[in-house]
């Protein structure tokens, strides 16, 4: 083993200029997909992150039928209790129960027809960043007050500000005529005025007093904290509801079907790129191991009548190429590696991204995260067809004689 | 000119000398070529098709508006010019298409359910082409004219409030003088659109009903100018600003949504770092190739050179062997690019990520979108890199000692 191995290495450091420049095609590559994937998975993760814990949840409960209608009837009874006997039963996560309306918000100059969300005020900042993005007065405090918290977009149409009243016009769950009279107690500002144009928040209590819930809810929201061990999550929860109100528990690729599908589209798409890459860098790697076997023709014959295999010479044609290809990965992983790290710290942007990002709810500038999965995928990837392109020229050498072998020039 | 024809042959047929070298580099030219135009075509298509419907949303390539009414879009920020005012104006501009509308925020209820949406009073004589709906595929019908007292709605939406053609809803929204402004309406048509969220926020009601029911006499919100081609509205932009004064403000559609504003920028951007990155791949075999063809003629570069050949044109022989093959490729794999485009021209679905489409703003069926431009640029682009890359080799060549070279083994 140790002669092949030896043999191998200094096979490739006869044409030195050729070897690097194989290996720079694979050092190169390598480090394009560690970069790329790293940067990938970092903004998918964001991606769901952000839009999850932004107001989704990982997992609600809901009345069946009520994610494609969101209807008002559609109910979940005692939605309050039932999220304070969650809380109990499961640690290490966030639940709160929320009602939902649309409701014609007037001041007295404007009216804006939004989406009115009764929240529980002591829980909801676990499920929701719309609490922490507060940036005039308070979040909501007491579960009965006549108060609401309104985006910063919506308060300047709406012309109000703080300790301004707003009336709210609606149906109630039955369709009954539904008003209140609440105070601005808190303006928030997301940055992305669509949103803060679309939603208001006010107390479940107060919610559930106008809209004539009778104790009822829409949904009950669960931040597991990440996707992992959701599933489960999900399993246990849906053992611990009350038997006989049908109520269904949803996870966040139901929740937002889009966010999975957006990144699977962007997955597929990439794959395709980084799989015509990895296809380019094998070609290249046959092209000079096809050479390398060929000027070598007259030296296999001669060793080949002295008693080697073919099967041996095309094992030391493997090996040379599993060499340089180790040496391709090695090489790309960590020229990669040290690429990727030092946007990392230092961030990465590209012109034009910050309106994309917006979007998605990313910031403007990407931090790739580094980690083993992110620096090997690519490369064994590579590494793997590198060694495919090199069966081959390998096999070819089951075709040679000896005596011809020997009178090739 | 004679030499250059010499060149030529002696290229022609030093490339096939090796011919499976040759096919091997040529194999992955074109596997390059057809990967940078064929890619570049799918995702012009996709970015064609985001910003297509995405200006069918606003709609309209240059808008007019009150200066405060994109920040603030309600009824108090009308066009301080009467509708009949600007309509004689704009009819004799000669515009492809235009529309004066009123577009206002409102609620819509149902007997069962109500939703905040987007009311577009609208005269459906100018609207045609102008909207994501298409009259005839409605069922039931479009609105008939400015005075035609239905309403039409979105699938989803009625859906959501339970109702159908031929009964009736109420919009409610407000006047200037900030007092409810309500009206019952009977749903005449409903539309279907390919991205969901239109069907949900969009409703369509006379132009003239709306006026009389916001009490706004004879404002409009809006008025919107169609272009022949969204990617240049300049013409259609000057146009307009010499037919309004200052009250108002006049926008392109990329000012108006900064999203598919920069989407266009970022698509060019990135065809020539895919292009780029395509051919860096590739440069590592092509330029390996040159150096072996190179080194394995030594001793005939060192022939020609003593028999009187200038350096500068055996430089000029390996390039043009360089540019040789790497025309052929690019002919090669442009050709299979347009052929590959052919049989999806008329869109392909790929509806399996559909719902992650419609988050990107995109429709399920993607129609490639071939530019000659991109085209161009993808061959130029190799062209010239492959022209610098094959400097090294080529220089080497030219700068044996003729001695040494012949006497190389």
């Amino acid at each position: 083993m140790n002669l092949v191995f030896r043999l191998a290495w200094r096979n490739l450091w006869r044409q030195p200029r050729r070897t690097w420049l194989t290996t720079g095609a694979m050092v190169f590559s390598n480090m394009l997909l560690v970069f790329m994937i790293s940067l990938q998975i970092g903004m998918y993760g964001l991606m769901i992150d952000n839009t999850l814990q932004a107001f989704t949840g990982h997992l609600q409960v809901q009345a069946p039928g009520y994610i494609d209608d969101q209807k008002m009837r559609q109910t979940v009874p005692d939605a309050v209790p039932l999220a304070e006997s969650l809380r109990e039963e499961i640690e290490n996560v966030n639940v709160a129960a929320r009602g939902t309306a649309f409701a014609l918000v007037s001041s007295e100059e404007r009216s804006y027809g939004i989406a009115v969300v009764g929240v529980e005020p002591a829980f909801e900042p676990g499920v929701s960043t719309i609490p922490g993005l507060v940036a005039e007065g308070r979040f909501l405090g007491d579960e009965d007050a006549a108060e609401i918290i309104i985006g910063a977009a919506l308060a300047r149409n709406l012309r109000v500000s703080l300790g301004d009243e707003l009336t709210l016009l609606g149906s109630g769950r039955d369709g009954s005529f539904a008003a209140a009279v609440v105070n601005i107690v808190g303006i928030f500002d997301s940055g992305i005025a669509d949103f803060d144009r679309s939603i208001a928040e006010i107390p479940i209590g107060l919610f559930q007093d106008v809209f004539y819930m009778n104790g009822s809810g829409h949904q009950v929201v669960i931040n597991a904290g990440g996707i992992d061990g959701v599933a489960e999550l999900q399993v246990r929860i849906e053992s611990l509801l009350p038997a006989g109100q049908g109520l269904v528990v949803h996870d966040w690729d139901a929740l937002q079907p889009g966010l999975q599908q957006a990144i699977k589209a962007d997955i597929s798409s990439a794959f395709f790129m980084y799989g015509i890459l990895v296809i380019l860098v094998a070609f290249s790697v046959l092209n000079t191991q096809l050479m390398s076997v060929l000027e070598r023709t007259h030296e296999f014959g001669i060793v080949m009548s002295l008693g080697l295999t073919p099967g041996r010479l095309g094992r030391l044609v493997l090996l040379e190429t599993a060499i340089m290809g180790l040496l391709g990965l090695v090489l790309g992983a960590i020229l990669g590696g040290l690429v990727t790290y030092w946007f990392s710290v230092n961030g990465f942007a590209y012109p034009g991204m910050e309106e994309l990002a917006a979007k998605f709810n990313l910031p403007s500038r990407f931090f790739p995260q580094v980690s083993p999965l992110t620096l090997l995928l690519g490369p064994a990837v590579v590494f793997l067809f590198t060694i495919l392109a090199a069966l081959y020229p390998a096999l070819r050498l089951h075709r040679l004689h000896p005596v011809e072998a020997m009178r090739a020039v | 000119m004679h030499m250059l024809a010499i060149l030529f042959r002696l290229a022609w047929r030093n490339l096939w000398r090796n011919h499976r070298r040759t096919l091997i580099m040529l194999m992955a030219i074109v596997l390059g070529t057809w990967a940078m135009i064929f890619m570049t075509a799918l995702m012009r298509g996709m970015v064609t098709e985001v910003v297509r419907d995405g200006i069918s949303a606003l709609p309209g390539h240059v808008q007019v508006h009150h200066p405060e009414y994109r920040d603030d879009p309600s009824v108090a920020n009308l066009i301080p010019v009467s509708d009949t005012e600007l309509s004689a104006r704009f009819s004799t501009a000669g515009f492809r298409q235009w529309a004066t509308r009123v577009r206002v925020p409102a609620v819509i209820t149902s007997e069962y359910d109500s939703r905040g949406v987007t009311l577009l009073g609208v005269d459906p004589a100018y609207e045609r082409d102008l909207t994501f709906v298409d009259y005839d595929a409605v069922s039931g019908r479009f609105l008939e004219s400015a005075s035609d007292t239905g309403i039409v709605i979105g699938r989803k939406l009625a859906e959501t409030l339970n109702t159908e053609v031929g009964k009736r809803i109420v919009l409610m929204s407000q006047d200037p003088e900030n007092d409810i402004a309500d009206r019952g309406f009977r749903v005449v048509g409903i539309f279907d659109a390919n991205i969901q969220a239109f069907e949900e926020n969009y409703v369509f009601a006379g132009k003239a009903t709306t006026q009389k029911m916001l009490r706004i006499g004879d404002q409009v919100s809006e008025v919107v100018v169609l272009g022949d081609d969204y990617r240049d509205v300049e013409a259609e932009f000057n146009k307009t600003l010499q037919l309004v004064d200052g009250s108002v403000v006049v926008e392109r559609w990329d000012d108006l949504d900064a999203y598919l504003g920069t989407m266009l920028g970022v698509m060019d951007g990135f065809v020539l770092v895919w292009v780029i990155v395509i051919f860096l791949a590739l440069s590592f075999g092509l330029v390996n190739t040159l150096v072996m063809a190179v080194f394995e003629r030594v001793r005939e570069i060192g022939l020609m050179l003593a028999l009187g050949m200038r350096p500068i044109n055996i430089l000029g022989q390996i390039i043009v062997e360089s540019l040789l093959l790497l025309a052929i490729g690019l002919a090669i794999g442009t050709a299979l690019s347009w052929a590959s485009v052919q049989p999806i021209k008329d869109g392909i679905d790929i509806s399996i990520v559909g719902e992650g489409l419609d988050m990107w703003g995109m429709s399920s069926v993607l129609y490639p979108e071939l530019l000659l431009s991109d085209v161009i640029l993808a061959n130029v682009v190799v062209l010239i890199l492959g022209f610098l890359a094959s400097l090294s080799p080529a220089w080497r060549a030219a700068n044996y000692e003729p001695i040494e070279a012949i006497t190389k083994v």
